[in-house]
């Protein structure tokens, strides 16, 4: 059974003048555990809708969304909020790590609200990804890529089944986000967690053994519903 | 982790967790001072009667006899024969009767002319009496000698073997200084009262003084009274403030002085209202100082959404927040209330001779700040459901 099975999953946006937009209708997708997958897609064409409605930060219209053997489709708000917390990491394009939080704490974030906070976990992340005297900087006191590694470490500090990343890379410079890019992979591999990467940036995509066209995923794209 | 929240986003925003809480700092101490001195003056002032049950003075107001005789306040409403005192001092319902003249000054400092009897038999307070500091004694009728009240005696720096000039009237302005030359032969340890800030002499020396009516000098302003049975209190008030009569009986002491903050009711409500509205307005800059920075923090709770945070959790951290801010500012206002509230004090006593003790046990110690608290939290109420409302998605991310 994959980790992550979709089917027939849509979601509609209302229009700021009236009536519906939809934005996602992704008929089949499914995820192995501990699998590693880039989704190519070009700017608007809903991947980051597709990965908040997997996150659950969004609720799908329609459709059927397992996960870890528990379909969110039928989860509350809360039931996706505990899902979210205790089995999946998100990396961001802009990191979003809490200015007033040091690397530390934006690292237990990652698991305070799911089993609760274990410093030395959070600690030895930090020290994975090369930045172990770093723990107590603040995000300002760090640069671009320091701070995308904080966000990689805070995505795997609740020990997550599934890692989301939305063009992690985006804001990097190429040998940055090459570096980034392999880090992710890396402790993706060493804790057993599935990646699903979704990126515009053929250098990224590149990297990946399987790759697949979001584009062409999305039934949505090119449709109008009232 | 709310706990940690909170804490890491008072560090965040610690500037304006500081003005805010000072600002709650502020109300609390204004409004703690305002209950405070109110409630405990009350309470003292009505209490204060000097060891004395009634007093007797000339057809006039109670308050006004009050006043003058035992907070040496006011003037005297007239003088009484000596055939007065004689009575009520002969009478078998009397215990005590300590007479006063009154009307003189020295640099402003109140002269009472009284008996040695005052100090030799007199508990000011129930098992206190008058003591005199080291090296002083009492009066001695007949002599030119003063004992002076610890604070009169401080502010001027007398001590035993100073001497002075009474000045006639109570204002330092008017009137002229007497010939006779008086002599500290005692200082009175410290009794709290009123009694502190008066320099007594012998009766007979403000009676016959130079200057004074020769016709008057058996005359006196008040007579202090203990009696033997509180329910003589009222046969003689029926007695002595009669119809026609030329005397007025002030009994008892302390729901006359009572009347006295009935009639000033008005001035407690105004400076309860200032120090509520104070209150409210601390209340509403926790509300602008959250409420401000909410969309520099709607980033920041759309994180810690998607990170699972659940909506209740940012709706507890922000009003958590506010209460935190209203707990330092109502802590912090016990601070300004102290230094506020001496300062009240200090001008009490120093007009009154009546001392205040700010920081005794007042239940507005504990409700005052559990009401700064809630306001804080209400304040924090508004902000709290803009957190609770953050869209996550279009907050956290540019959409791909």
């Amino acid at each position: 059974m994959p980790l992550l099975e979709i089917t027939h999953l849509t979601k509609t946006y209302a229009r700021p003048g009236g009536g519906a937009h939809r934005v996602l209708d992704v008929r089949e997708f499914a995820l192995a555990a501990g699998a590693q997958l880039a989704l190519r897609g070009e700017s608007g064409t809903g991947k980051t809708t597709f990965l908040n409605l997997i996150a659950g930060i969004l609720a799908p219209d329609t459709g059927g969304l397992v996960l870890d053997g528990r379909d969110l489709a039928r989860l509350g708000e809360a039931g996706r909020d505990r899902l979210r917390a205790e089995t999946i990491g998100y990396i961001f394009q802009t990191f979003n790590l809490l200015q007033g939080h040091t690397a530390l704490e934006n690292v237990e974030l990652g698991m305070a609200f799911g089993r609760g906070v274990d410093r030395a976990h959070a600690a030895a992340l930090l020290r994975r990804v090369g930045l172990g005297d770093k723990l107590g900087h603040f995000p300002r006191q760090l640069s671009t890529g320091q701070q995308q590694r904080v966000a990689v470490a805070r995505a795997l500090a609740n020990r997550p089944r599934l890692v989301l990343a939305d063009e992690p890379t985006g804001n990097l410079d190429r040998r940055h986000g090459r570096e980034s890019l392999e880090l992710i992979r890396e402790v993706c591999r060493e804790t057993g967690a599935a990646l699903l990467l979704v990126s515009h940036d053929e250098r990224v995509l590149a990297a990946f053994e399987h790759m697949q066209d979001f584009s062409a995923m999305n039934r949505a794209l090119g449709m109008t519903a009232s | 982790m709310i706990l940690n929240l909170i804490y890491r986003s008072l560090r965040q925003h610690a500037l304006s967790t500081v003005v805010t809480a000072a600002s709650i700092a502020l109300a609390a101490g204004l409004l703690l001072t305002v209950w405070v001195v109110k409630t405990q003056s009350q309470s003292v002032f009505a209490a204060t009667n000097s060891g004395f049950d009634a007093v007797l003075g000339a057809r006039g107001s109670k308050l006004q006899l009050v006043l003058n005789a035992v907070f040496h306040l006011e003037a005297s409403p007239g003088n009484i024969a000596a055939a007065d005192f004689e009575m009520i001092r002969r009478h078998p319902a009397v215990k005590a009767a300590i007479p006063l003249a009154l009307g003189d000054t020295v640099q402003g400092w109140r002269i009472a002319g009284t008996v040695e009897a005052l100090f030799n038999n007199i508990e000011y307070a129930p098992g206190r009496r008058y003591a005199f500091a080291a090296g002083g004694r009492n009066f001695k009728l007949g002599e030119h000698e003063a004992v002076v009240g610890s604070y009169a005696a401080q502010r001027l720096g007398w001590r035993v073997g100073s001497t002075f000039h009474p000045h006639h009237g109570l204002s330092a302005d008017a009137g002229h200084e007497h010939d006779e030359t008086y002599t500290v032969v005692g200082v009175l340890a410290p009794t709290n009262t009123p009694a502190d800030r008066i320099i007594w002499i012998p009766l007979e020396g403000v009676q016959t003084m130079s200057g004074h009516n020769p016709l008057a000098k058996t005359e006196l302003s008040a007579v202090l009274i203990q009696l033997r049975a509180p329910a003589a209190g009222l046969m003689l008030n029926n007695m002595l403030n009669a119809a026609g009569g030329k005397l007025t009986f002030a009994y008892p002491i302390g729901s006359i002085v009572a009347e006295l903050f009935n009639k000033i009711s008005w001035v407690d409500r105004v400076l309860t209202l200032v120090a509520g509205l104070v209150a409210v307005v601390a209340a509403g800059s926790v509300l602008v100082s959250i409420y401000n920075s909410m969309s520099a923090r709607a980033r920041d709770i759309a994180i810690l959404r998607a990170l699972g945070a659940r909506r209740r959790t940012v709706f507890g951290a922000v009003v958590g927040e506010a209460a935190v801010i209203g707990l330092l500012g109502a802590a912090a206002g016990f601070a300004v209330f102290a230094g506020l509230a001496a300062f009240v004090a200090s001008i009490i006593r120093a007009q009154t001779g009546v001392v205040l003790e700010p920081l005794q046990w007042n239940p507005v110690f504990g409700w005052g700040p559990a009401v700064f608290t809630g306001l804080a939290v209400l304040g924090g109420l508004v902000p709290a459901l803009k957190a609770y409302r953050v869209p996550v998605a279009e907050t956290i991310a540019p959409v791909s």
